[in-house]
């Protein structure tokens, strides 16, 4: 509890543009969601056999779940891709159902005398709706209205996976720190978040509902929305401040937010602010992000760039691979600036208990009893060609039980509890250090070099040319134990990412 | 001109049995008409087609000598004040909000419509100070019935039309109202058409009464006339009412 307060002391304002970018999320999808789903409502609630596919779909959509959804968009264009715009798209989509299933409903729901009652009066189609059937559908509706908020501000927390911003940033992180302490940073304020907004909207539901305190209810629901287009307004301009920032993105592990938090310090340091994107999700996602411009800039790793971006078959020597890959984005619009200095290739690790008693050296070790061990990868190591099926052809392995498929994290951890025998990490990870672990050596050089660079956007180097030249300056400046001790700070001694980065950054 | 003149009109619910067969009567200016018949008698029908929420299937309604058909039905609507049984009046507007509604819409100035929402108050016999801000499920079954003839004279139209207004009523309400209406309709002087399953209503309030039965007119004449008939149809109608005890 105590170390949940202090990390919110120390991340105060860190915390507020997080809410902020969650309540914009939050308030833009549900608004569009009202925007659309409204009308459309209206429209099925006079078309009795339009309403029931209308609400069928509305509810196969419901029914996808959203990171899903997150992936179905990625390629889409316009609209999908990465970033805040594809979020709200998805909260929008998940915002329709129950905003048309109750306008549907609560226009059904009014006594027919009463609107006959307006028909013989001389309404028009439009003044009955607008005079009589919507304020008394009027509960029903704000009563979706809130149904809608709430699981936007739940699923704006998975929003952070395709960087979105919002709290889900901090679950994100924690997550890839395996932090609970951070997990909680995100969880708790977004928990928070959901139960204000409903009861918020379930207050001027019940005043609404009630006859006698109507008018009251109008007045209360009027200063209710114009405090919370305060509130929305206050964060938007939080969150728009930098409309001409560098967006900095990152792949969803540690060592990997620590590189984007490095090039974002490094950038902000020529005066050029900055927008982080930082545990944005796989490779792919990250490549995907700088191609299309909703971020400008990333590290990958050199041999990841030519297997897995761009599908040549692997090579082993790190300059001429650096070359290859320079040039490969250079051809699609993008740099490659010099390696950070440090390799990051696979590690294949085992229990340093094991390797001990076992006189465990290097991977060809692992044939000779292939049959004891389980291994535990995580989803790219087992995917990519130059990953697990490679590997245990360039080494003879027959394991006895399929691999198990975790998150890479995870692995380090069930690595040491016992749960598998064999994993691939990264050989820069921290938790080697932390958890005890042997990194078993790849003496037939089956995995090709990663040295860690910065990709950018060519035409982002060419608006800003200071920015090249902060990123330059840190060419070889991180050397493998460097990168080892910043990751352990990180997963292990919790520490700041940004303080680590600041303290790295003065130390040089 | 009659107000109201109906023309051998013939309507059929969609897929239904005929409502109404070759119906003739007419409504003069300042008369009350009641018509008078079981349910299922095709007696809403009539009011409906008055004010064009539906149109006949043969013959014509017409209206100050004009065809419903050619009315627009909002203008047709505002000059045909309209009562339902249910009342219909809007829950979640006050009575003065439900009686001003129309003239509102209609364009007046908001003090002229307040003034008029008083004097109707004041003419159906609900003090405006006290009724003016309550909210409809606030009043009593006969004050909704009041509130709902004050919203149908709001626009002071030429013609009203009422549908079982006091059907809902217990006895000694319902006969209150009656004086009442007769006393409101001295004042305002309407071409009225009253549907009503209760012969003693009919007798209570109307110039003349028109019978229905099965969608076709069987009889029509002042209440004397009616009284004396020999139709068996209007015989079991008459033979319904509550027998008065001799002293």
């Amino acid at each position: 509890m105590r170390s949940l307060l202090s990390f919110w002391a120390s991340h105060s304002r860190e915390l507020a543009t997080l809410l902020a970018q969650h309540i914009v999320l939050v308030a833009v999808s549900t608004a569009v969601a009202i925007a659309i789903g409204l009308p459309l409502g209206i429209f099925a609630a006079r078309r009795p056999r339009l309403a029931a596919p209308l609400v069928a779909v509305a509810n196969v959509v419901q029914t996808i779940p959203s990171l899903a959804m997150f992936g179905f968009l990625l390629p889409v264009p316009l609209i999908g891709g990465v970033g805040a715009r594809a979020a709200i798209v998805v909260l929008i989509l998940y915002g329709l159902l129950p905003i048309v299933r109750t306008t549907i409903a609560g226009l059904r729901g009014i006594d027919p005398a009463v609107r006959e009652a307006g028909i013989a009066l001389g309404m028009t189609p439009r003044e009955l709706l607008r005079i009589v059937e919507l304020p008394l559908a009027l509960p029903a509706i704000v009563a979706g209205v809130r149904v809608a908020a709430v699981v936007a501000v739940g699923s704006a927390t998975i929003a952070a996976a395709i960087g979105a911003g919002g709290l889900g940033e901090y679950i994100y992180r924690g997550l890839s720190m395996v932090d609970p302490t951070v997990i909680l940073a995100g969880a708790i304020p977004a928990a928070a978040l959901a139960l204000a907004v409903d009861g918020a909207l379930l207050w001027v539901e019940r005043r609404l509902s009630t006859r006698a305190e109507r008018r009251a209810g109008f007045r209360a629901a009027a200063a209710a929305a114009a405090v919370f287009v305060m509130i929305v307004a206050g964060s938007a301009a939080l969150v728009g401040r930098a409309s001409e920032a560098v967006v900095v993105g990152s792949k969803n592990f540690t060592e990997q937010v620590i590189l984007g938090e490095l090039l974002a310090q490094s950038i902000e340091r020529t005066g050029v602010p900055v927008v982080r994107r930082l545990n944005l999700g796989g490779t792919l996602i990250c490549d995907r992000a700088v191609a299309s411009g909703d971020i400008d800039a990333y590290v990958e790793y050199t041999g990841t760039a030519l297997t897995a971006i761009f599908h040549q078959p692997a090579a082993t020597d790190s300059t001429a691979v650096y070359a290859a890959v320079r040039d490969l984005y250079a051809r699609t619009g993008r740099t490659l600036l010099p390696p950070l200095g440090f390799n990051n290739t696979f590690a294949i690790l085992v229990r340093g208990s094991d390797a001990r008693t076992l006189g465990l050296r290097s991977i060809g070790d692992l044939a000779r009893d292939a049959g004891r061990w389980r291994p535990g990868f995580g989803y790219e190591f087992v995917e990519r060609p130059d990953g697990y099926r490679g590997l245990a052809a360039a080494y003879g392995l027959n394991f006895a039980a399929t691999p198990r498929v975790m998150d890479l994290t995870l692995s380090y951890r069930a690595l040491a509890a016992g749960q598998v025998d064999v994993i691939a990490g990264d050989a820069t990870a921290g938790l080697i250090r932390g958890l005890d672990l042997v990194q078993l050596q790849d003496d037939r050089h089956y995995f090709p070099p990663y040295d860690a660079a910065p990709v950018v956007r060519a035409d982002t180097l060419l608006r800003h040319p200071e920015v090249r030249k902060a990123l330059e300056a840190l060419a070889r400046s991180i050397s493998a134990d460097d990168m080892r001790a910043m990751n352990y700070a990180a997963d292990v001694e919790h520490k700041d990412v940004r303080d680590i980065v600041r303290a790295f950054l003065a130390h040089r | 001109m009659p107000a109201i003149r109906f023309d051998a009109v013939r309507f059929t619910r969609p897929g239904e049995r005929l409502v109404l067969d070759r119906l003739d009567l007419t409504v003069e200016e300042g008369e009350t008409l009641a018509l008078v018949g079981r349910s299922g008698a095709g007696k809403s029908t009539v009011l409906k087609l008055v004010n064009r929420m539906l149109v006949p299937d043969g013959g014509a309604v017409f209206v100050n000598g004009r065809d419903t058909r050619e009315w627009d039905p909002i203008a047709l609507r505002r000059s045909a004040g309209y009562v339902l049984q249910e009342v219909g009046l809007f829950p979640h507007m006050t009575i003065a909000d439900n009686i001003g509604i129309v003239p509102k819409l209609a364009g007046w100035p908001a003090e002229r419509v307040a003034r008029r929402i008083d004097e109707l108050l004041a003419l159906v016999g609900l003090a405006p100070g006290e009724y003016r801000r309550r909210f409809p499920d606030e009043l009593s079954g006969g004050q909704r019935q009041r509130a709902g003839v004050a919203r149908a004279l709001a626009l002071d139209p030429p013609m009203l039309l009422m549908d079982e207004p006091f059907g809902a009523l217990d006895p000694i309400t319902r006969a209150e109202l009656h004086a009442e209406f007769r006393r409101i309709q001295r004042t305002v002087h309407k071409a009225v058409m009253l549907v009503t399953h209760d012969m003693g209503e009919a007798f209570a309030l109307a110039d003349r009464i028109g019978v229905l039965e099965d969608g076709r007119l069987v009889a029509c004449g002042s209440p004397p006339v009616i009284g004396r008939s020999v139709d068996p149809h209007v015989r079991r109608l008459l033979d319904a009412l509550p027998g008065i005890p001799h002293a």
